[in-house]
């Protein structure tokens, strides 16, 4: 591994070298939710706030919670949030 | 290329016992008068005591002064060199520097050793660094820290497995495997239909884990799989199973270590793995052929990620499948054939060649279905042991071919639909004469080749797809 090690690109370079952001969904019908408490101060009033909003409107909303939000989320969280959401809130700072 | 000052110029290194012999005739030099400048490529603190001493570890000095061995003394006359010597020879020294008495009690000659711009793989870093290497590819550069062969996955440039990192250094020593021009095109890969060149092919080659003495295999395999006969995008975008088999004959496949014998179509050697593999990653990258976007397999198959061997050629008795294509024994080719998996025809019983052609046309008769007479090929990898019944019965390959198709002359009444309680099969119309036979190959859909280990009374079919627009296609490699 070295550093900013410069790689030749193998593709069409019909696509930008920056990767674009994952477009976002285009309607939120039928889609499940995820909301990550990532264990700040008040993190959860936001989600419960979210969590009420959302399922007013009839969507189906998982929690999750991180132990400390310092720490990378576990392999297992992440594993089990992307086999269960389609969509995901993280709520970041307090 | 970088200026240097007139004068002498002495390249050395410490780790050389025939630099460090003459330490004391650099310090001679230093102390005669004429300038001189000395680069050391691996301890600014040798040679001790002698001038100008310029720490050279970077070798860009040594890279542009093309130094393949040190010591080495070169004379610069109006800023371009007028002299150049190596190794340790007093008369040589003498003469250059036009100085008597170099070196006295020291031997009158010693050999040099290799300089460190010579070291393996050094040449193509030097270049990127201090050379005029240029490159068409986008340079993407990693963030600080990145690890390179995740760099690599992120941004979907991988099969699934693990690519070499393509750095500007690899792809630089694997075209030095090619005389061709780095911006030649080798042709246009679909889907996407864009221009492949070898530089593009280069940066595949290397993410496919190719030595440069492949690279002219791999450029011959791309120019082969875009013969419009062989049909790549239908191959590419098809429900079916099939993928490019790769079969490589002639000098080049013993020359670069291919395997034709022992697990000749299984895994374990670098040259049969990484040539398949850089096709599908051309036809990835390059094309944008990816699983789930224009690749529509149901299954696939594993030889997706690299399928490709050599045949043996050793046993004289049979021509190769190259020859008979009309290639002259001395060619190296590279065949394409659209294949899938591999079938195995076990028969450790037969010893006569009609019960082991038998044994085959019974196994072939069930490829894709026993009613399957259309848009079905093989190739029949016939092994050492099989090979030697028909040896011993004098059956030339085109007698075996002739044999097979014969048994393989079936009646049109078991193709029909409903026939044997099951529905797949041909209509009445398709079947025609009731009473009449329908090959289950097409003319060109059989073809014989060889591998495979000395022991085991098995042989192999590799099955695929044969139609009027997908079919196996030669190619031979320039040297």
């Amino acid at each position: 591994m070295t550093e900013g090690q410069i790689l030749l690109d193998p593709t069409s370079e019909i696509s930008p070298v920056k990767r674009p952001r994952r477009a976002r969904s285009a309607s939120l019908g039928g889609r499940r939710f995820g909301l990550l408490d990532i264990n700040k101060a008040r993190g959860d009033v936001f989600l419960d706030r979210i969590e009420a909003l959302l399922k007013a409107r009839g969507h189906a909303v998982n929690r999750y919670r991180k132990t400390r939000f310092s720490i990378v989320a576990p392999i297992e969280l992440k594993q089990r949030i992307v086999s269960q959401c389609d969509i995901v809130v993280e709520a970041l700072a307090d | 290329m970088m200026r240097f000052s007139d004068g002498l110029i002495a390249v050395v290194k410490r780790d050389c016992p025939t630099c460090t012999l003459i330490e004391p005739v650099i310090r001679q030099l230093a102390n005669e008068g004429e300038p001189l400048t000395v680069f050391t490529q691996d301890d600014p603190a040798f040679p001790a005591g002698a001038g100008t001493v310029i720490d050279d570890t970077d070798l860009e000095n040594s890279y542009h002064l093309e130094i393949d061995v040190v010591p080495t003394l070169v004379r610069i006359r109006d800023g371009k060199e007028a002299a150049r010597t190596y190794g340790w020879d007093r008369t040589e020294w003498e003469t250059l520097t036009g100085i008597r008495g170099l070196g006295a009690g020291l031997p009158e000659s010693r050999p040099g050793c290799g300089s460190k711009t010579r070291e393996p793989g050094m040449g193509s870093r030097l270049a990127v660094r201090f050379g005029d290497v240029k490159f068409k590819a986008r340079n993407i550069e990693l963030p600080r820290l990145a690890d390179d062969i995740e760099a690599c996955y992120e941004r979907g440039w991988t099969d699934g497995l693990p690519v070499v990192p393509p750095t500007r250094e690899r792809v630089l020593e694997m075209l030095g495997g090619t005389r061709r021009d780095p911006q030649d095109a080798v042709g246009v890969i679909p889907p996407d239909r864009i221009e492949c060149t070898v530089e593009k092919a280069a940066i595949n080659a290397v993410m496919a884990g190719c030595k440069p003495e492949y690279f002219p295999v791999v450029l011959t395999a791309i120019e082969a799989a875009l013969v419009p006969d062989f049909g790549l995008h239908g191959i590419l975008c098809t429900t079916n199973f099939v993928g490019p088999v790769v079969m490589v004959n002639g000098p080049i496949a013993r020359a670069i270590g291919m395997n034709c014998k022992v697990n000749a179509l299984g895994q374990g050697n670098r040259a049969n793995a990484t040539i398949g593999r850089a096709l599908q990653l051309v036809v990835r990258n390059v094309g944008g052929g990816r699983p789930g976007e224009i690749d529509r397999a149901v299954l696939g198959n594993p030889g997706k990620y690299t399928f490709c061997f050599a045949e043996d050629e050793d046993d004289p008795a049979w021509e190769s499948f190259a020859v008979e294509r009309g290639y002259a024994r001395t060619a190296s080719t590279v065949t394409l054939f659209c294949g899938e998996g591999v079938t195995p025809v076990m028969d450790e019983i037969s010893r006569t060649p009609e019960s082991l052609a038998g044994s085959f046309a019974a196994v072939l008769r069930g490829i894709h279905h026993p009613k399957q007479v259309s848009n079905v090929d093989a190739l029949l990898v016939v092994t050492p042991e099989h090979a030697a019944v028909f040896h011993r019965a004098g059956w030339s390959k085109q007698r075996l071919k002739e044999e097979v198709r014969a048994r393989l002359m079936i009646p049109a009444r078991e193709l029909l639909r409903g026939y044997g309680g099951i529905d797949a099969g041909l209509t009445p119309e398709q079947a025609g004469n009731l009473d009449g036979t329908i090959p289950k190959f097409r003319p060109s859909g059989l073809n014989i080749v060889r591998a495979g280990g000395g022991a085991g009374k098995f042989s192999g079919i590799i099955s695929g797809l044969g139609s009027i627009t997908i079919n196996s296609v030669t190619k031979e490699i320039e040297s």
